[in-house]
């Protein structure tokens, strides 16, 4: 009951020796992720947090049989050790990294885009994808989840845990949830969450929560409206942002009059998905709509 | 982070794009002296601030003699000209730029940013010169043309042909566009910009093509390679309490509402300030405080809400995750107890240990008002500065 991560999902931490990369691992280790190694080139061949590191995820790879990296190299070297994921051929990188340059990360975009690639990149400057209960990858604290149908998708961190929380309190748990991210150039966007929520038996709903700035959101709306017949909950962060500066997020702003807001909002209300106007009501929004399709009582078994 | 035009034509010059010769002035004697080096009879003052719009508040003038020069210097140094992009207050001029004045034949606009969509840098240009692209894009999306380039492989000749000839620039000038164009991409992929606008990009009655105006920003997230670039900075530009705040690591943005407001996370920040907005008051700030709200962070969050003649009331808004909310209580109250609060605090907190973060601020005595969730938050707040509703 899941998209992209399970049980059986094999993980490697690149930064796992330094701090962030050891305090997430043991976090991860402590929630059950099956995490198989890292990767450090000057400390290869020794052992850290009684995981084995590795020279190069080429070698994480042929010897852990990892299908799943996560990334926590500090922004000048994170988009190199990206491409060195991909490289090896690695499935699913989830990159939590915050402060890559942008043109970097164009660097990465165009290496993804070429055919052949069978990497999918999650992120950067996300909180990672956890199914709950089984795979925990990123920063989220694991225990604000619970197991179930709803799938979560967001540009931001601690707003999705908001939501999962307001979920979880409820009795509803979550199928997966994924923080995109919020950088301007990134790997997975809403549409290919969608689409894989949409194609999931187990996932019966699903949370959006954007941000303003570029017109995510409004490919969301266009997909949604197409091909969606799954109750959407959404919330766009913003309303309040002035235009022209970035709120936090370098990918969160208004630029020209485009990305606000307000067309967000319209877009998905357009499509069919219920906007809620303060984001403490999300959970609340998706009882309601659970109760309206008749999913409620699956929801909470 | 944003530069001056006189310091991004510095930089187009050195990538080999056609500027004026001018000079700087931060007194209206080296204003007089650079109109006397040029030596033109045409020459145009310019007041330098980060800001768009500068012609319309008078902070462009044409001048043709040395007393023209002195006078459009005197008005403007020290004024606040107030711009649609400066805010009700203006931004005081504190240097000018006086360049050779030019003979207009022909307006264009020429630009760089990077596309959501495409993943790549995209130069787009345009016969709608001095005009904003935005409200070209508004009003005749037709005549702008794009070119999506490889930052490895830069701009290709074949890309220069169709912007020039989708704008119908006269063939004549082609081959200096074929040198300008790729010039500014490169400039643009080397320094790391986030925008690289030449507007009006013109083409002068002697028929010379030339970057008549030009905005830079830099990706701030780069910065880290470019030392050579951060002395370009100019604080004076910058909000007092932005920079402030960039001290500690802290993510602010300055507001015209009276609610300062601390928040971890930037997507709950700007959930905050909406709701704030939802309940009848408005966010004094967005700040985003990070994932480790420490006892000395939030303490300087307080300092610099404080220091907002504005501030009516603060809310402070946290989810605990990793980082539990005793921890952030215990840093909320002796930050409290530091800084002499002397305006209505709501404190929500939500996530890991909460109740024992509640007991925490429920026991220290402060003037601390406790929320249960977001919106019982900013109820709270705005009832507590009067805006209720």
């Amino acid at each position: 009951m899941s998209i992209w991560v399970d049980k059986d999902t094999r993980v490697i931490c690149q930064g796992l020796t330094g701090k962030t990369g050891t305090f997430h691992t043991e976090q991860a280790i402590a929630y059950g992720t099956k995490m198989v190694g890292g990767v450090n080139p000057a400390k290869k061949g020794t052992t850290h947090l009684g995981l084995p590191v590795f020279g190069s995820c080429q070698e994480a790879r042929e010897k852990s049989g990892c299908n799943a990296s996560v990334v926590y190299v500090p922004p000048a070297g994170a988009a190199e050790a990206i491409l060195e994921a991909i490289d090896a051929g690695i499935e699913l990188i989830v990159t939590i990294t915050e402060g890559i340059p942008v043109l970097d990360m164009v660097k990465v975009a165009e290496r993804l885009a070429l055919p052949g690639t069978k990497s999918r990149l999650i992120g950067p400057n996300c909180p990672g994808i956890i199914t709950p209960n089984q795979c925990k990858i990123g920063i989220m604290p694991g225990y604000i989840h619970k197991p179930g149908r709803v799938g979560v998708v967001s540009r931001s961190g601690t707003l999705t845990y908001e939501a999962v929380w307001q979920l979880t309190s409820r009795n509803i748990g979550q199928s997966t949830c994924i923080g995109i991210g919020g950088d301007p150039v990134n790997g997975t966007n809403f549409v290919d969450v969608l689409t894989a929520f949409n194609a999931d038996a187990e996932t019966d709903a699903i949370i959006l929560i954007g941000e303003i700035g570029g017109n995510a959101e409004e490919q969301a709306a266009a997909y949604i409206a197409k091909h969606v017949k799954k109750p959407v909950v959404g919330f766009i962060a913003g309303q309040t942002a002035p235009p022209g500066r970035r709120m936090g997020h370098a990918g969160a702003i208004i630029s020209g009059g485009k990305g606000t807001a307000k067309d967000k909002i319209d877009a998905l209300t357009a499509a069919g998905v219920h906007m809620c106007a303060s984001p403490a009501r999300l959970g609340e929004a998706m009882e309601k709509a659970l109760a309206e399709t008749g999913l409620l009582a699956t929801a909470k078994g | 982070m944003k530069i001056h035009e006189f310091q991004a034509k510095q930089l187009l010059k050195r990538y080999g794009v056609t500027v004026s010769d001018g000079y700087e002035a931060t007194t209206v004697d080296e204003a007089v002296a650079g109109f006397q080096k040029l030596g033109a009879p045409l020459a145009v003052v310019k007041a330098q601030i980060h800001a768009g719009g500068r012609g319309k508040a008078g902070g462009v003038k044409l001048v043709k003699t040395e007393d023209e020069a002195r006078a459009a210097a005197t008005w403007m140094l020290g004024r606040k000209l107030v711009t649609h992009q400066t805010g009700p207050d203006g931004q005081e001029v504190r240097r000018l730029w006086i360049e050779r004045g030019s003979d207009i034949a022909k307006e264009y606009y020429l630009g760089i940013a990077i596309d959501r969509e495409s993943k790549r840098p995209v130069m787009m240009m345009s016969s709608e010169g001095g005009v904003e692209i935005e409200e070209v894009a508004e009003k005749h999306p037709e005549k702008i043309v794009k070119v999506a380039f490889s930052p490895a492989k830069g701009l290709l000749p074949a890309d220069v042909v169709k912007l020039c000839r989708g704008v119908k620039l006269a063939p004549g000038i082609e081959p200096q566009a074929a040198r300008f164009l790729p010039a500014l991409a490169k400039l643009f992929v080397e320094l790391d910009c986030s925008i690289a606008e030449v507007n009006p990009l013109i083409v002068t009655k002697d028929n010379r093509l030339l970057a008549l105006d030009c905005k830079i920003n830099f990706d701030g997230n780069a910065l880290f390679r470019h030392p050579d670039l951060l002395p370009l900075r100019d604080l004076h530009e910058e909000d007092a309490k932005e920079v402030e705040a960039s001290k500690h690591d802290l993510n602010y943005i300055a507001l015209d509402g009276n609610i300062g407001c601390m928040v971890n996370g930037a997507g709950l920040a700007m959930a905050t300030m909406d709701v704030i907005k939802l309940y009848g008051a408005s966010p004094a700030n967005f700040l985003d405080v990070g994932g480790g709200a420490t006892a000395e962070k939030v303490t300087a969050a307080f300092r610099i809400l404080l220091s907002d003649a504005k501030t009516k009331g603060i809310l402070i808004n946290i989810f605990g995750g990793i980082m539990k909310c005793d921890v952030i209580a215990t840093g909320v109250i002796e930050a409290v107890k530091q800084v002499h609060l002397s305006v209505p605090l709501v404190v929500r907190l939500e996530g890991t240990n909460v109740e024992l973060g509640k007991k925490l601020l429920v026991e220290s005595k402060l003037p601390i008002i406790p929320a249960n969730d977001l919106d019982d938050a900013a109820q709270k707040i705005c009832k507590a500065v009067g805006a209720g509703r």
